[in-house]
């Protein structure tokens, strides 16, 4: 330890002073402690560009070269041909759906922020909710086959987009719940205080300084749990999307598709991403994965920059 | 001033009634979340309880999960399970917590304004995408590479899959915990000449070491629950043998559920789909008491600061 | 909000705000000529359990500027809040005693917060304007009301009442976050006159201006005071000394059981009398500067 060796004869304090002062600089161990802690955020850091540039490598053999084919194909046995269409619309759809689930999540929030009494039933809300966000992803699909397709399979038409969209929106509700929730609680107190001092009834303070002042963060965590549902594959394997070749042929925006068994993007994408790595189809499956992180990205910029338009209006 | 009456400070009944339909319609949406769960655990429970009282309980505890031949090794799920989990905590434990340190103690603001949403991306990259990468980059040019009796297909690459998927939420629930230690303690303990690494693991770690704990189960919560990477990158036939070799193929209990399903057609028997449920409902069980552990945990954080 | 003083036989059950008065006579002048707006009587807040300030009797006379001096945590702001209802948003808060507005009792079943509140606006202790234009935070208030006609000019009449008028016309449509802290305040009441209150209270109003802005208000709530009543709590002696005409001093008591303070008011009169020669050592003690 430097800084407690003792100076010996023959020098003024002055110099011992400035001698122990700077001695610190050559704490070796430090130094490897933080070397050790960089490459550990490098390693985490450098996973990701491995892995896009590994994803382009194979995706580049399809991509950009044959985009129009592989958005607009079908799911044919020839690799050269096959194509995304109907992954991209059952997507799609289970995109819509999760997203009609947002009021749902988000009235959830208000209530258990701005309305719930302290009381013992809303604890149990609060931790159920925390609960349903750690069951895993293949359990919700389990839920899915047995309630929406099989017990109310009158209703969903089987395994069809609308079972697979609820599934989904279940499945990231209590993401949007607990997003939109922090965000809710970020809203101060003074701004509520000031409009119920002004007579403004509880919903019309929500409606006119709550929401408005958590929606940044409220879109924020809307989007993170949109690109989580147009991610998740378990879940719709569960409920039944089919890795082969559907045997409609239904228009991308057309609502008989909801009917009908379907496919999506992930499932492609893990249904191609089996097949031999020289096939074709695994390359096939790289650029359906470039695709559907091109979505996800172009969802998450969005989220930012409405995000920023939100916070500008802040003032 | 007109003497004011009662009538006046009633209010207006619309507005009145409007406010309770909307706290109602409110807290119906709240309430869901209970329904959802009375769903969860009534869609897994009856099924669950049917495979109990239909299948010879002796093959839980033997050596092959193969449905279709009446055998339910639920050991040898266990056993894989166990496998990926571990090899995904080797991984993602000390990547996560580096990262947390770095970002928590060492990085100056801008520095970590910067990094962080980077490693958030790694947390939004859909987990299919992370089990392709296992079988076109970890298996072949890592697994296979460093050992060689590993096939393509391993519950080793599922594990380091299932790690990378893991280290941001161990990076940012330690990273919560770390920042949530008060600046007061940090400074004691430079105002006693410590150093900025005694500082780091002397100081703030055990402070903060009920969020880790929380962390690292949350992380082994979400290892044992995913399925995507384990499907792709650890074999996925419908039937395996227990073992504890991380080099041979495998199925978790998760991509147990998964391939069930895929490979059922109308000609499988009760059972084989009844034990989807059975299997379900022990995931669940696990990761639910898994969760529960960890919340206890993260609130002895929040009750401590 | 339950109401026992009404079952005591102390009080008789009609028109409780005349028969009070020889009980608590001290606070009722005879020779104002100003009426009562509010009387509280024997008025407690309990947060759950705890009693946060106990035995509150005063009458609060039109036209008037009563503050509420006291020092910290004596239960000032909790009495104020009762007046207009905000202490309904806190859960566990809850009220006995009696409190009349008008006559009327505050606390009746059939009484809605939100209609009192529109009628006993609120300025509080930070300015707290909202993320909105100068001239939507003013109109916020009327706007819910459902008024729609002759904005423009309600919005410019409610601004020049605040003296804030000729700083702010030229711009309206910018955002009320840009303006300093006193003109915030400013702009605070002048969002309470908008929805064209009968009562403004005030929550220690300047504790967060320097004293050029505390001036500026001080002087305007003696403007104000001939169209509106005017209660305002305040940390600072002088600044009751100057503009109220009433004064009520809060002090707090240990409870023996256990360690906690109740609030409880000590001694409400004319502010002239209460600076002068009050009538409890305590009151003497806290305005002489030897407590508190």
């Amino acid at each position: 330890m430097a800084l407690t060796t003792i100076a010996v004869g023959g020098r003024t304090a002055a110099d011992r002073v400035r001698e122990e002062l700077t001695a610190g600089g050559g704490d070796a161990a430090g130094k490897a402690f933080q070397a050790a802690l960089i490459t550990c955020l490098g390693i985490a850091l450098a996973i990701i560009v491995f892995l896009l540039y590994d994803v382009w490598g194979d995706a580049s053999e399809v991509l950009p070269s044959r985009l129009s084919g592989l958005l607009s194909g079908q799911y044919t046995a020839s690799a050269g041909t096959a194509g995304i269409f109907n992954a991209l619309r059952g997507t799609f759809s289970i995109g819509a759906f999760t997203v009609l689930s947002f009021p749902i999540g988000i009235a959830a929030a208000v209530y258990l922020e701005e309305y719930a009494p302290p009381t013992r039933f809303t604890r149990l809300i609060n931790v159920n909710i925390r609960n349903l966000a750690g069951v895993p992803s293949v359990v919700y699909g389990i839920f899915g086959l047995s309630i929406l397709v099989e017990r109310f399979g009158s209703f969903t038409g089987g395994a069809t987009p609308i079972a697979a969209g609820i599934t989904i929106a279940i499945l990231v509700l209590p993401i949007v719940i607990i997003t939109s929730a922090e965000a809710i609680r970020a809203v101060p107190r003074t701004l509520r205080e000031g409009a119920f001092g002004l007579g403004a009834t509880r919903w019309e303070v929500i409606r006119t300084q709550v929401l408005p002042y958590a929606t940044p963060g409220v879109l924020t965590g809307t989007v993170l749990a949109l690109a989580r549902a147009l991610g998740e594959a378990a879940p719709l394997l569960l409920v039944g999307a089919i890795g082969e070749r559907l045997s409609d042929r239904v228009g991308f925006f057309d609502p008989e598709g909801l009917r009908k068994p379907f496919t999506a993007l992930p499932i492609a994408i893990t249904d191609w991403a089996k097949r031999p790595l020289n096939s074709g189809f695994f390359q096939n499956s790289a650029a359906a994965i470039v695709v559907l992180l091109a979505i996800v990205l172009v969802a998450n910029s969005a989220a930012i920059v409405l995000r920023n338009r939100f916070e500008k209006k802040r003032g | 001033m007109a003497a004011i009456t009662i009538d006046d400070l009633r209010g207006n009944p619309r507005r009145l009634r409007k406010e309770a339909v909307v706290k109602n319609v409110f807290r119906s949406a709240a309430g869901l979340s209970i329904l959802i769960s009375i769903g969860i655990v009534l869609a897994l429970i009856g099924r669950t309880w049917s495979f109990v009282g239909e299948v010879d309980l002796g093959t839980l505890w033997g050596d092959n999960w193969a449905p279709r031949s009446d055998q339910f090794s639920l050991k040898a799920l266990l056993t894989s399970t166990a496998v990926v989990t571990g090899i995904a905590m080797i991984i993602a434990t000390p990547l996560g917590l580096g990262s947390a340190i770095y970002l928590s103690e060492y990085a100056k603001p801008g520095v970590r304004r910067t990094l962080k949403p980077i490693l958030e991306v790694l947390a939004g990259i859909p987990s299919v995408v992370i089990g392709f990468f296992c079988v076109s980059f970890i298996s072949p040019n890592l697994v296979q590479r460093f050992f060689d009796s590993a096939g393509t297909f391993s519950l080793a690459a599922a594990g380091v899959g299932v790690g990378i998927l893991t280290i941001p939420l161990i990076a940012s629930v330690s990273e919560d915990a770390m920042r949530s230690v008060p600046r007061e303690l940090r400074e004691a303990s430079y105002g006693l000449g410590a150093r900025k690494i005694t500082t780091s693991v002397k100081v703030v770690l055990p402070a903060a070491v009920s969020g880790l704990v929380a962390a690292f189960i949350l992380a082994v919560s979400r290892a044992i629950g995913e399925t995507m990477v384990v499907l792709l990158a650890a074999g996925s036939a419908n039937a395996s043998q227990f073992s504890t070799n991380p080099f041979d193929e495998g199925l978790t209990m998760t991509a147990a559920i998964a391939s069930q399903v895929r490979g059922s057609d109308a000609a499988v028997s009760q059972s084989v789909v009844d034990s989807l449920y059975f299997v379900g409902f022990t995931l669940f069980a696990i990761t639910l008491i898994l969760n529960v552990v960890a919340e206890r945990f993260v609130r002895r954080v929040r009750q401590a600061y | 909000m339950t109401d026992t003083s009404k079952a005591t036989e102390t009080q008789p059950d009609v028109d409780r705000g005349i028969s009070l008065v020889p009980e608590i006579g001290a606070h009722h002048d005879a020779s104002s000529a100003h009426p009562v707006v509010f009387d509280a009587a024997d008025l407690s807040v309990y947060y759950g359990s705890f009693r946060a300030v106990r035995n509150v009797d005063m009458a609060v006379h039109q036209h008037e500027v009563t503050a509420f001096i006291g020092p910290s945590g004596c239960g000032k702001s909790t009495v104020l809040r009762c007046f207009n209802r905000m202490n309904d948003l806190i859960e566990i808060a809850r009220v006995e005693g009696s409190l009349t507005y008008h006559g009327l009792d505050l606390y009746d079943r059939d009484v809605n917060p939100v209609e009192v509140r529109r009628r006993i606006g609120m300025v509080f202790q930070k300015p707290n304007p909202f993320p909105k234009s100068i001239y939507d935070n003013v109109a916020y208030g009327p706007r819910l009301a459902g008024i729609k006609t002759d904005m423009d000019d309600l919005v410019e009449r409610s601004l020049r009442s605040a003296a804030l008028w000729d700083e702010v016309k030229d711009r309206l449509k910018s955002s009320a976050m840009g303006l300093s802290g006193g003109q915030q305040q400013r702009l605070c009441i002048a969002r309470a006159i908008a929805c064209g209150p009968e009562v403004i209270l005030m929550d220690e109003p300047c504790s967060a201006l320097d004293p050029i802005a505390t001036g500026r208000i001080e002087d305007l709530m003696t403007e104000l005071k001939s169209q509106y009543t005017i209660i305002i709590v305040t940390h600072n002696m002088q600044q009751a000394a100057r503009v109220s005409d009433r004064c009520a001093f809060f002090t707090t008591e240990v409870n023996e059981t256990s360690d906690t303070r109740t609030g409880l008011l000590v001694e409400y009169d004319r502010t002239d009398k209460i600076f002068s020669n009050p009538g409890d050592d305590r009151t003497e003690n806290y305005v002489t500067g030897r407590f508190g």
